[in-house]
């Protein structure tokens, strides 16, 4: 078997694996966590295909911070992990009888016999220069530079939606309103008062 | 030697992998999600695959902006979640009938 046949079976168990974990896994961090190995894992087959931004952009954006939030969400939340665990074997024939009969179409759709090596030709490897985020790159700002441009409106929406859901206001608490700051009058701070000024103000 | 069809066979048995832990775990929001992004990541490999192989670059531009979307998912998803745990102590997909849709 060739170097790449056994990083192929061996990154390809370990993502099989460890994705039957998340399912499975009592403690939903745990969960994240063997999530995590399957990305890790994943960049791996990624890098194989020679899709080597994307691998690192993988590991650095998706595990370093969205699977990172996962991890704080699911360790801030006190879950009751006994009682939403129930029906899970209920479920669990059903589950499984979809899943192997959607594996099994699957793999007669995609096996050998339609997208094998005779009919996709094994791609030469690139040169040792060839950089693939320039390609990537060139790609991206040129003729996919719209569809750049909406994704990063979608991220500004994702980030107004999730501060806004998440935003509490707090009764008691003494924060600064600057626009309450900005707007107050003379009158509601300062008040004038006539009194002769060698009695006093008689109690 | 390692075709196109090892690629898309190991992506299509995570998919199901994915789509039998929504079914296991139809009780827990997290783990929904987590299998969603499962999901992804399949669907990705599998464009990063026919990408490679058919040498066209804007299979993999599309993976960018899937990992864009789905981060934006993510972030909006767990923020759901968050009010929902701050609202009622759970996150009991059972404790969710109030629009008796």
């Amino acid at each position: 078997m060739s170097v790449e046949s056994v990083l192929f079976y061996l990154f390809g168990t370990i993502l099989v694996a460890s994705a039957l974990g998340v399912i499975t896994a009592r403690n939903p961090v745990h969960g994240v966590l063997l999530l995590v190995l399957a990305f890790f894992t994943a960049a791996v087959l990624w890098l194989l295909l020679q899709a080597e931004f994307l691998a690192i952009v993988l590991v650095l954006v998706y595990v370093g911070a969205v699977m990172v939030l996962f991890l704080f969400v699911v360790m801030m939340l006190d879950v009751n992990v006994a009682r939403i665990r129930e029906g899970y074997a209920k479920y669990l024939p059903l589950g499984i009888v979809i899943a192997l009969v959607m594996a099994a179409q699957i793999v007669i759709v995609v096996g050998a016999q339609a997208f094998g090596l005779e009919f996709f030709p094994r791609p030469e490897a690139l040169p040792a220069d060839h950089s693939n985020t320039r390609a990537l790159g060139l790609l991206l700002y040129t003729h996919y530079v719209y569809p750049f441009e909406l994704a990063a409106v979608i991220l500004l929406v994702a980030i107004v939606a999730a501060i806004t859901l998440t935003l509490r206001h707090r009764e008691g608490t003494r924060t600064q309103d600057v626009s309450r700051q900005v707007r107050v009058k003379r009158a509601d701070r300062v008040r004038l008062v006539k009194m002769d000024s060698d009695k006093g103000e008689q109690p | 030697m390692i075709g196109l069809s090892h690629y898309l066979v190991l992506s299509g048995v995570l998919f199901s992998i994915a789509v039998a832990g929504i079914f296991l775990n139809r009780k827990n929001v997290i783990v929904l999600l987590m299998c969603i992004e499962l999901m992804l990541l399949a669907v990705n490999t599998n464009f990063i695959a026919f990408s490679a192989f058919l040498h066209d670059l804007s299979g993999q531009v599309f993976v960018f902006f899937i990992l864009t979307v789905a981060a934006a998912e993510a972030a909006i998803g767990l923020a759901i979640l968050v009010v929902l745990f701050r609202n009622r102590a759970s996150i009991n997909v059972e404790d969710m009938g109030d629009m008796k849709g």
